[in-house]
């Protein structure tokens, strides 16, 4: 047996050359296999391109299944918690999915693509888990993830940069709509999703036409501002929109090893997509169960006092006098288009019931010597960051 | 118009009939459907050649529960009980054992085997106690739970220091380890290594098999009968006993779907489209078939569906029958000893070699055998002076490589005929008529997936608190009103009537709960 000699550590997406050519700072790291930019020139101007103009992020090297078959619905339906029997062709769907025991195996998007055929996104890898779920169905499941290259194009000025570029139909395109556009002779999706709570695109295409595409989207962004981004950035836009994130606010339960360490939907503040009505899913008989007796553990979206963020802070039900803390902080970051100190973070039921004042512990250091505050915080309903534009439909232009 | 009972069975097989019995008797109103045109699954009697009977698949009795002859007063009639067990020797020097007498052995391996039986029959009766109870689920605070695991530990325990120290060694080895740390004799360790590979996808070099040893002495130690009338006369009277008590018993009417409404089970529905309904559907079928194919993957969970994807169940044993038109000759053995369970199993090396070609879908060249003459005691079953041999031949595996056709049918059967001859040089000359059942035949004939002729294999991790799989081990599967209680729940196959027994307790018992 011969061993090849390996060339990449990490595999390229299609849109390397492009990132390369921007990049000024050279940090890179490793997400699925890929190389990725955590920032390009600045993370903070990269934020407010997101904000106030249109970013570009690869999100290549997320994980992507194709999944056809006479019984891809049944199948679907089965594997989440939302009912996806309402979601018809040309939409996309949020979702969540649990083993038996209903603790989150992952979440992702579902895109139902044409009639009985879908897309699922996710950040962790879950082929086993999905053939597993197929047994018994009569569906085929394809890792494609290396076959499209995606991008996403966030940002108020979004629509106007793609409607120049020559895409049409966007206009009428609402939030979770999907649709299919000629490019250069190819096949181009575009959905209106994204991973930062505004206004904002994803396209997806072949890995041939990724640079051509890259290539007229930034000349037409040129008049209002088009900006690449890293992780950094998006990661910030992500705390703001109070998205949930993986390995942050939960762990996927085949990777946890002790008890509780795990999650539910419920206690993730995602019960507005687990159907009970559906009379199954993975996860129903034990999530009906735990809503009947109470869940352990609730996410909750905190607006803290101060403005020093409460990175992997402990969270406790009274200022003084605490016996022991009721959670953690999983997310935290200064919000600048907020300007509010914001963090997500998962406290012991009963506490964190909105409009609850929780406290916040929070060491930070100066000049090498620590300090430590208990900053009260509120907990809110809605994201910190909603804008109108981010649902607007046709999207207003700028 | 559709029938409404309380109670539906799946499937007459002798766990099926002992289990709607026992509700009848407790007031239910239960409708047992078979898809076969007679009662009793795997254990019926039936002709396979003219004026010809055979058990077609178990043959000997030696499992059956006392604890469900009580309950439903069921006194079976045997042909033959206590038989011995005779390992054939091509010279004529046989070795036989029965309980703790062994006979053709020198003085140390006779104390030996004494001791040896002694010991097995302790932890098998251990073991047996547990075959009557519903397994204990592990990790939960129900108190039933906990005191049946407590029990059990302490049960260990109360073996003593010295017991319970060889019972935990012994329990996941091997039984060739075992035996050739304790015997001499070839044929004695040949027909114990049989013993405790009889049924199962294993050698007796496989981990395990003394588990599998001492499930087959939990019934009674051991002792083998053969019931008047064949196998299918035990079957018959529970067909009667459950009549008596009230049950509808239905032949011929093959279910096609257990009916799932609104996330439970509301009834089922036949092949031929017609509606029974009731909101508790008890599965005689192996697990496979019950999940898989009639309640379907989409009503059940992923994780769940996956275990019982995975349950190992491909059958490795086959039946062979023949018509004879006489006793064929066998040296050293008196005309009585026809009445004997025959062992063709020369030595332990012989047993494993016989298992390798099966690793690879393969026949055994060199099969090893297990015969029996049950119309020595049983002139039922054959014309005046003419008899009948019921053998279980391994390996046949279920999944042959190119298949089961004809030809390999019949190249399996003439192996076999040829072992046979070696130790009865006249039997080919005697042969009438024959029939063989492979797995294939098996799974096709008696609804079993895989032909395992124990619903899934018998071992550590499918046995007691994993039987079926983990989390459905009380007969009660994760769909609300559906029910196991065939062989592929606890405690597993052989024609005991435990786990039909277990099944109808543990629904008595929720009710009550309820």
């Amino acid at each position: 047996m011969t061993i090849r000699e390996v060339h990449q550590g990490r595999l390229r997406t299609p849109f390397y050359s492009r990132l390369a050519a921007l990049d000024t700072v050279n940090t890179w790291h490793e997400w699925k296999g890929y190389t990725s930019a955590e920032e390009l020139y600045c993370a903070e101007t990269e934020y407010f391109a997101i904000r106030n103009a249109t970013a570009v992020f690869d999100l290549t090297p997320m994980t992507k299944y194709r999944i056809t078959g006479p019984d891809a619905l049944p199948y679907i339906d089965r594997l989440v918690t939302r009912d996806m029997t309402k979601v018809k062709p040309g939409r996309v769907a949020y979702a969540v999915w649990c083993d038996d025991q209903g603790q989150v195996i992952d979440d992702g998007t579902i895109f139902h693509l044409r009639d009985g055929e879908y897309r699922l996104c996710s950040q962790e890898r879950h082929f086993a888990w999905l053939n597993a779920a197929a047994i018994g169905f009569d569906v085929t499941i394809t890792e494609e993830t290396a076959d499209i290259a995606a991008l996403a194009v966030q940002g108020p000025t979004s629509f106007s940069i793609l409607s120049r570029m020559g895409l049409g139909g966007l206009a009428e395109l609402k939030l979770f709509d999907l649709t299919h556009v000629d490019f250069e002779g190819v096949e181009l999706m575009v959905s209106r999703t994204g991973f930062t709570g505004d206004l904002g695109y994803e396209l997806w295409i072949a890995p041939e036409k990724a640079e051509v595409l890259w290539d007229k989207l930034f000349a037409a962004g040129k008049v209002t501002g088009i900006r690449a981004i890293g992780t950094h950035a998006l990661e910030v836009a992500r705390i703001e929109a109070g998205l949930i994130a993986v390995y942050e606010e939960f762990l996927p339960v085949d990777e946890t090893v002790r008890t509780g360490r795990s999650r539910s939907p419920l206690e993730l503040g995602l019960g507005w997509l687990v159907d009970f009505k559906k009379v199954n899913f993975n996860g129903r008989r034990a999530l009906a169960d735990e809503k009947r007796r109470g869940s352990t553990w609730r996410l909750v979206k905190l607006d803290i006092e101060g403005n020093k963020a409460a990175h992997h802070s402990y969270i406790y039900a009274k200022e003084k006098g605490n016996k022991k803390e009721i959670g953690f902080i999983t997310s935290a970051v200064w919000s600048p288009v907020c300007k509010q100190n914001i963090a997500l973070g998962t406290v012991k039921t009963p506490h964190g019931k909105v409009g609850d004042n929780v406290w916040v512990e929070i060491y930070y250091q100066r000049e090498m010597h620590w300090s430590r505050v208990m900053a009260k915080a509120t907990v809110v309903d809605k994201p910190f960051w909603f804008p109108p534009r981010r649902s607007a439909t046709p999207p207003g232009p700028y | 118009m559709t029938d409404s009972y309380d109670v539906i069975v799946v499937g007459a097989g002798h766990n099926g009939l002992v289990c709607s019995a026992l509700l009848a008797k407790a007031g239910k109103k239960v409708l047992v459907l078979e898809a076969n045109d007679r009662v009793g699954g795997a254990a019926v009697t039936r002709e396979f050649a003219d004026g010809y009977s055979v058990s077609a698949c178990a043959h000997l009795l030696y499992q059956l529960q006392p604890s469900v002859c009580k309950d439903l007063g069921l006194k079976p009639k045997l042909a033959t009980k206590d038989m011995q067990t005779i390992a054939l020797s091509d010279n004529g020097k046989h070795v036989r054992y029965s309980g703790v007498d062994v006979n053709g052995v020198n003085d140390s391996d006779t104390q030996n085997y004494r001791a040896f039986h002694k010991r097995m029959a302790r932890y098998a009766d251990l073991l047996n106690t547990y075959l009557n109870k519903t397994p204990p689920r592990l990790g939960t605070t129900d108190f039933k739970d906990l005191s049946t695991l407590a029990r059990l530990g302490l049960d260990i325990r109360r073996l003593g220091k010295e017991d319970m120290r060889e019972f935990l060694r012994l329990i996941g080895m091997n039984i060739h380890d075992e035996l050739n740390e304790r015997f001499e004799n070839p044929l004695l360790k040949g027909a114990l290594s049989f013993d405790a590979v009889l049924g199962t996808h294993l050698g007796p070099r496989s981990p395990g098999t003394i588990m599998t040893y001492l499930y087959r002495l939990a019934g009674d130690h051991g002792r083998l009968a053969i019931p008047q009338g064949g196998m299918g006369s035990i079957s018959d009277s529970l067909a009667t006993l459950a009549r008596d008590a009230g049950v509808t018993i239905r032949t011929g009417i093959p279910v096609g779907r257990i009916v799932v409404e609104n996330g439970r089970v509301g009834g089922v529905e036949t092949t031929a489209g017609e509606h029974f309904e009731s909101l508790t559907v008890v599965s005689n079928a192996d697990p496979k078939r019950t999940i898989m194919d009639l309640v379907g993957a989409r009503h059940v969970e992923t994780g769940f569906t996956r275990r019982i994807d995975h349950i190992r169940m491909r059958g490795n044993a086959a039946k062979l029958h023949l018509a004879l038109d006489g006793l064929p000759q066998i040296d050293g053995l008196t005309e009585e000893d026809f009445a004997e369970r025959l062992v063709i199993a020369p030595d332990e090396h012989y047993v494993e070699r016989a298992f390798n070609p099966a690793k690879y879908g393969e026949c055994s060249p060199q099969p090893i055998i297990e015969l029996t003459f049950p119309s020595f005691r049983d002139e039922s079953l054959a014309p005046t002076g003419q008899h009948v041999l019921s053998a279980v031949l391994q390996y046949a595996p279920y999944q042959l490589a190119g298949g089961w056709k004809d030809e390999a049918k019949d190249a399996f059967r003439d192996t076999a005929i040829n072992v046979i001859a070696r130790y009865m040089p006249d039997i080919a000359s005697r042969v009438v008529a024959s029939e063989l059942l492979t797995p294939a035949d098996i799974e096709r004939e008696f609804h079993i997936t895989g032909g395992h002729w124990h619903h899934g294999e018998l071992s550590l991790d499918q046995f007691l608190f994993v039987r079926p799989v983990c989390g459905a081990a009380q007969y009660r599967m994760p769909l609300d009103g559906l029910y196991l209680c065939g062989a592929g729940a606890h405690p597993g196959g052989g024609v005991s009537g435990a786990a039909g027994r277990n099944a109808a307790r543990t629904i008595l018992r929720r009710e009550r709960a309820a």
